[in-house]
């Protein structure tokens, strides 16, 4: 085999199995993804055996602890419809009421199970929203 | 003064533009007057924005809370130190930070390149003026540093108390620096096409400003790394989060380039892959930015609520479609001088590394902009989590480790297979031992922490090898003791050892990360004073709790001061902690923790919650001591076998607590400020005497320490590469080249 | 306050125009032979670099040879070719210089 035609298979070989890798990547990502939700779109939509990213804010006076479990209800950050979680776990210090936070969940039964040290609370902000005297330029 | 700094920037934008004018006009009518006056204006750009930057620090210094910025993130008592970090952790304050300091690198730069390159330099210009002008543009319209209220308010909210570590206000500017830089090769490369020139001279600078930005960018993510390790409560390094992957992904096509440039470099090959590396690194650079700024994925940074979007978009499409244009519009001058000879070949092992390092690069960033992805493709949100991350980067990993173990033990463009089998001998030896003893040992269960043991130890047993063989091939040559004959080695090809040292570095690290992902104890425990529980082969006893009251700084009035110290006094368990000033916690609270092992003791750990003033009168006159963001203050023992680590949630919600607190919230008023404290001194004396049952985190991770050791192997490693020869040394050198090359012509 | 912060910014102004219009002024200009002269400079500057990494290359291949990684015949294949290359740009920068 000459050399032009040695490089062209490697070249082919190459790219037939980057093609490959990245097609089972590409596949995994969507199985393995767990869908953001709202509480009110969790509400709606979660099948037990499922894990959901459930996004939202603590709901005031619902923070209980009981040994090593953590229970506390998500809103939607417009308010409305709550969610129970029961958390057990890394709990994130900026976590109080009030904040906003993303947790792992599954639907087991008629409770919403937090994954293990899956809880993240929104760091309180450098990045705030501009208050409305701001805005008005944008 | 916010005044002057108004006008600052409005100056800076109107430099931008003139600058980018100027050197396009210099360099397309050939007018070098103009590119010369370009280039001035970076410099302009530079000095106006420190004045800027200095006007926005005297403020912070100054407590003068008119300023918007200074107001949200200082206070009177902020301690010194963060009054002056606080400036970069505003939105506006950090946009700040970043054009001042591109506008700082590009001088430099332009200032080095004065008289090389002037064609590529002039568009190099022109761009890195755009970048700054588009940062001073979202400083002048979306986000003002210095905006300001009237009447000012008499005190500011604070910095947030997570943000009070060294390390956490080093890590920006830092980073920044990285960020910066990586634009500086990205102009460069935009600039060698836009003139056409990409030669042997743009390879060398443009060498020189890819590594500035590897090695800002590495420290910057390392620096990030260890505070997460050290300082946040969870008491790991890396999670996959959206901002670590942001300025991981630009480091590792960096990487990329800095070895790919070497195949250019001697067989002019692979142009168009290292003009594409450089222009992706600076626009994944450029990406990282405003991924943390623009809202638009959930991570710890940012969520929701996007702010600066729009405009960072429109730049990320501008640099894409520019950056594709460029390439195939001049794809003829970027053709291949030489084509790959073999395949067992250094370059053919730089390549490999290449697509690896790019592999990784492109599953990282498919995991971190999945969201985005899978919103735009199913309509749905949806997120991969760290073990979608791991499945695929450490595999990855693991053939990188093992490639830049192949690299120095194979000649450039062709090596001899004999030969090849000769030097992998050692090596492999290495990692089959190390893989026999761990087998014997008896970790069989974590295969990918035993395959990293394996290639580190091949890795080790390559390089080892090669600084053996050159130290004695020098020794033959030039007669020196072979300590000498090392020193003189290295000093003589710094690019080649310093390398291979970097490459140690890495290895040793991800040592360190197979061991302490792999083999790492983690527990949850519920613990009240007096008891102790078993973490693996470990046992912890909660021996007494531990209680500091901080009084505010103003609060040296003598009517509190004389009832804290009576209060104290009867209180033997509670200190008081005046030198709280590293974080100015009002009250903390924690627990000593005596760790053993089969019996022996192993350490004492103390962690700490910290509990800050909210400032915020609706939690009561005692409530808003303790009403801010709690702080964890971790407990770590590092080790050279392994770290243990701790962290306490302390109750401070019991019943009689809150008691304490309502009754001091009913009758301390405010007009007493000096009060409130000795309330929170009660209350801490009430936890000693009455302590309810604390959460602990508690982790044992072996090897930790060798991460950070690998980190400063590499850093050392770097900078052994990049140490400038001598020039009489360099004379010297290039004369004797001269003579026996022209002595090879007449033998040839 | 308010005029100090006027002043120093006209200063500021005034400086960066100083700055920025040197080049730009009549006394600067020496126009067409600058030119030519920088062009030179830039060919040379590019063919040192190359003749920089091409010292670089044969003192790596020598390296390479004396650590095992090539055999002989190897070697001085290489040799050979990487000090050809390195003859034709040392002539090629010969023939910039009489030509200056």
């Amino acid at each position: 085999m000459n050399p032009a035609r040695k490089r062209t298979v490697r070249l082919v070989v190459a790219l037939s199995a980057a093609v490959v890798l990245a097609s089972a990547l590409i596949y995994t990502s969507f199985s393995a993804a767990s869908p953001a939700l709202t509480p009110s779109q969790l509400i709606h939509q979660a099948q037990p055996g499922r894990s959901y990213l459930l996004t939202g804010t603590v709901v005031t006076h619902s923070v209980v602890r009981s040994g090593e479990e953590l229970n506390f209800s998500v809103a939607d950050r417009a308010g409305g419809a709550a969610v129970p979680v029961a958390y057990t776990g890394t709990v994130p210090d900026p976590f109080r009421e009030g904040r906003e936070v993303i947790v792992t969940v599954e639907k087991r039964g008629g409770q919403y199970v937090g994954e293990r040290n899956s809880l993240i609370t929104k760091c309180p902000s450098k990045y705030k929203e501009a208050p409305a005297s701001e805005k008005q330029n944008s | 003064m916010a005044a002057l700094g108004r006008a600052c920037l409005l100056l800076a934008l109107a430099v931008c533009v003139y600058g980018i004018g100027a050197s396009i006009y210099g360099v397309r009518a050939g007018r070098p007057e103009f590119s010369e006056s370009g280039r001035r204006s970076v410099y302009a750009l530079a000095g106006i924005l420190t004045v800027a930057f200095a006007v926005l620090e005297v403020a912070f210094l100054h407590n003068d809370f008119a300023f918007n910025t200074v107001a949200d993130t200082s206070s009177r008592t902020t301690p010194t130190f963060y009054k002056a970090a606080a400036v970069w952790s505003s939105q506006e304050g950090s946009l700040l930070l970043w054009a001042w300091l591109l506008s700082l690198w590009s001088s430099l730069v332009l200032f080095l390149t004065r008289g090389r390159l002037r064609e590529v330099a002039a568009y190099a210009t022109a761009i890195l003026l755009g970048f700054g002008g588009f940062f001073i543009a979202l400083m002048v319209f979306y986000a003002q540093p210095f905006a300001t209220t009237s009447p000012a308010p008499s005190e500011g909210v604070g910095l947030d108390p997570l943000l009070r570590f060294p390390t956490m206000m080093i890590h920006p500017p830092m980073l920044y620096s990285g960020y910066t830089l990586c634009t500086i090769p990205l102009a460069f490369g935009m600039g060698a096409l836009l003139a056409r020139r990409v030669d042997a001279d743009w390879i060398r600078l443009t060498r020189r400003f890819a590594f500035a930005a590897w090695f800002f960018l590495g420290i910057g993510i390392l620096l990030g790394a260890r505070w997460s390790y050290s300082e946040l409560g969870w008491g790991g390094y890396w999670g996959w989060d959206a901002v670590e992957n942001a300025s991981l992904m630009p480091w590792l096509t960096g990487t990329a380039f800095l070895h790919s440039l070497m195949i250019q470099e001697k067989r002019g090959m692979l142009k168009v892959w290292n003009v594409s590396l450089v222009l992706a690194t600076g626009t994944l650079a450029i990406m990282g930015t405003f991924l943390v700024r623009s809202g638009v994925l959930n991570s710890i940074h940012a969520f929701g609520g996007a702010t600066l979007g729009v405009p960072f978009v429109c730049l990320i499409g501008v640099l894409l479609a520019g950056s594709i244009y460029l390439v195939v519009s001049r794809r003829d001058m970027l053709r291949s001088e030489h084509r790959l000879d073999s395949l067992l070949s250094r370059e053919s092992a730089f390549l490999a590394n290449n697509l690896v390092l790019v592999a990784l690069c492109f599953v990282i960033f498919w995991g971190t902009y999945f969201p985005l992805i899978s919103q735009a493709l199913t309509g749905k949100e949806a997120s991969v989590g760290p073990p979608w991350f791991d499945r695929y980067t450490v595999p990855l990993a693991l053939i990188l480790v093992l490639l830049s173990g192949i690299g120095p033990a194979i000649a450039w463009r062709r090596a001899t297979l004999a030969n090849a089998r000769r030097n992998f001998l050692a090596p492999l030896a290495a990692a089959l031992m190390t893989l026999i003893v761990l087998l014997a040992v008896g970790v069989g269960e974590k295969p990918f922490a035993i395959g990293m043991f394996c290639c580190a130890a091949f890795v080790l047993g390559s390089i080892s090898q090669e600084f053996f063989r050159g130290m004695r091939a020098r020794g033959a040559m030039a007669g020196e003791a072979p300590p000498v004959a090392l020193m003189a080695l290295v000093r003589r090809n710094r690019r080649r050892y310093g390398g291979y040292v970097v490459h140690i570095g890495i290895a040793v690290l991800f040592v360190g990360v197979a061991a302490s992902s792999s083999f790492q104890h983690a527990s949850e425990l519920g613990l009240s004073p007096g008891q102790s529980t078993r973490v693996g082969a470990y046992t912890v006893r909660y021996v007494r709790p531990t209680a500091s009251v901080t009084p505010d700084y103003d609060s040296a009035s003598t009517q509190g001061g004389r009832e804290l110290s009576a209060v104290l006094r009867s209180e033997p368990g509670v200190t008081l902690a005046p030198d709280s000033a590293r974080t100015g916690a009002s009250l903390s609270l924690g627990a000593v923790l005596d760790v053993s092992k089969n019996g022996h003791h192993v350490t004492t750990l103390r962690p700490s919650e910290g509990y800050y003033d909210s400032g915020d009168p609706t939690q009561g006159s005692v409530g808003h001591f303790i009403g801010g963001q709690p702080v964890s203050h971790v407990a770590l023992n590092a080790g050279v076998t392994r770290d243990v680590w701790s962290a306490i949630a302390p109750n401070i919600e019991t019943p009689q607590l809150k008691r304490i607190i309502a009754l001091g919230n009913k009758t301390l008023p405010f007009i007493r400020p000096g009060e409130g404290i000795v309330a929170i001194a009660v209350m801490a004396g009430a936890y000693i005497h009455n302590p309810p049952q604390a959460q602990f985190h508690f982790i044992v991770s072996p090897l930790v320490m060798w991460i950070w050791i690998g980190g400063l192997i590499v850093i050392g490693g770097a900078m052994i590469a990049i140490w400038p020869a001598p020039s009489a040394v360099r004379r010297r050198v290039a004369a004797r080249s001269r003579a026996r090359a022209a002595h090879g012509l007449v033998r040839a | 306050m308010n005029l100090l912060i006027a002043i120093l910014t006209l200063v500021l102004l005034l400086v960066v125009i100083l700055v920025i219009s040197a080049p730009l002024r009549p006394a600067r200009r020496a126009g067409g032979i600058i030119r030519t002269g920088e062009q030179a400079a830039e060919n040379r500057a590019e063919l040192e670099a190359a003749r920089e990494a091409k010292y670089r290359e044969i003192r790596d291949a020598e390296l390479d040879y004396r650590t095992g990684k090539l055999s002989d015949e190897d070697f001085a294949a290489t040799d050979g070719a990487l000090r050809a290359e390195a003859v034709e740009i040392l002539d090629r920068l010969g023939a910039r210089e009489r030509e200056s």
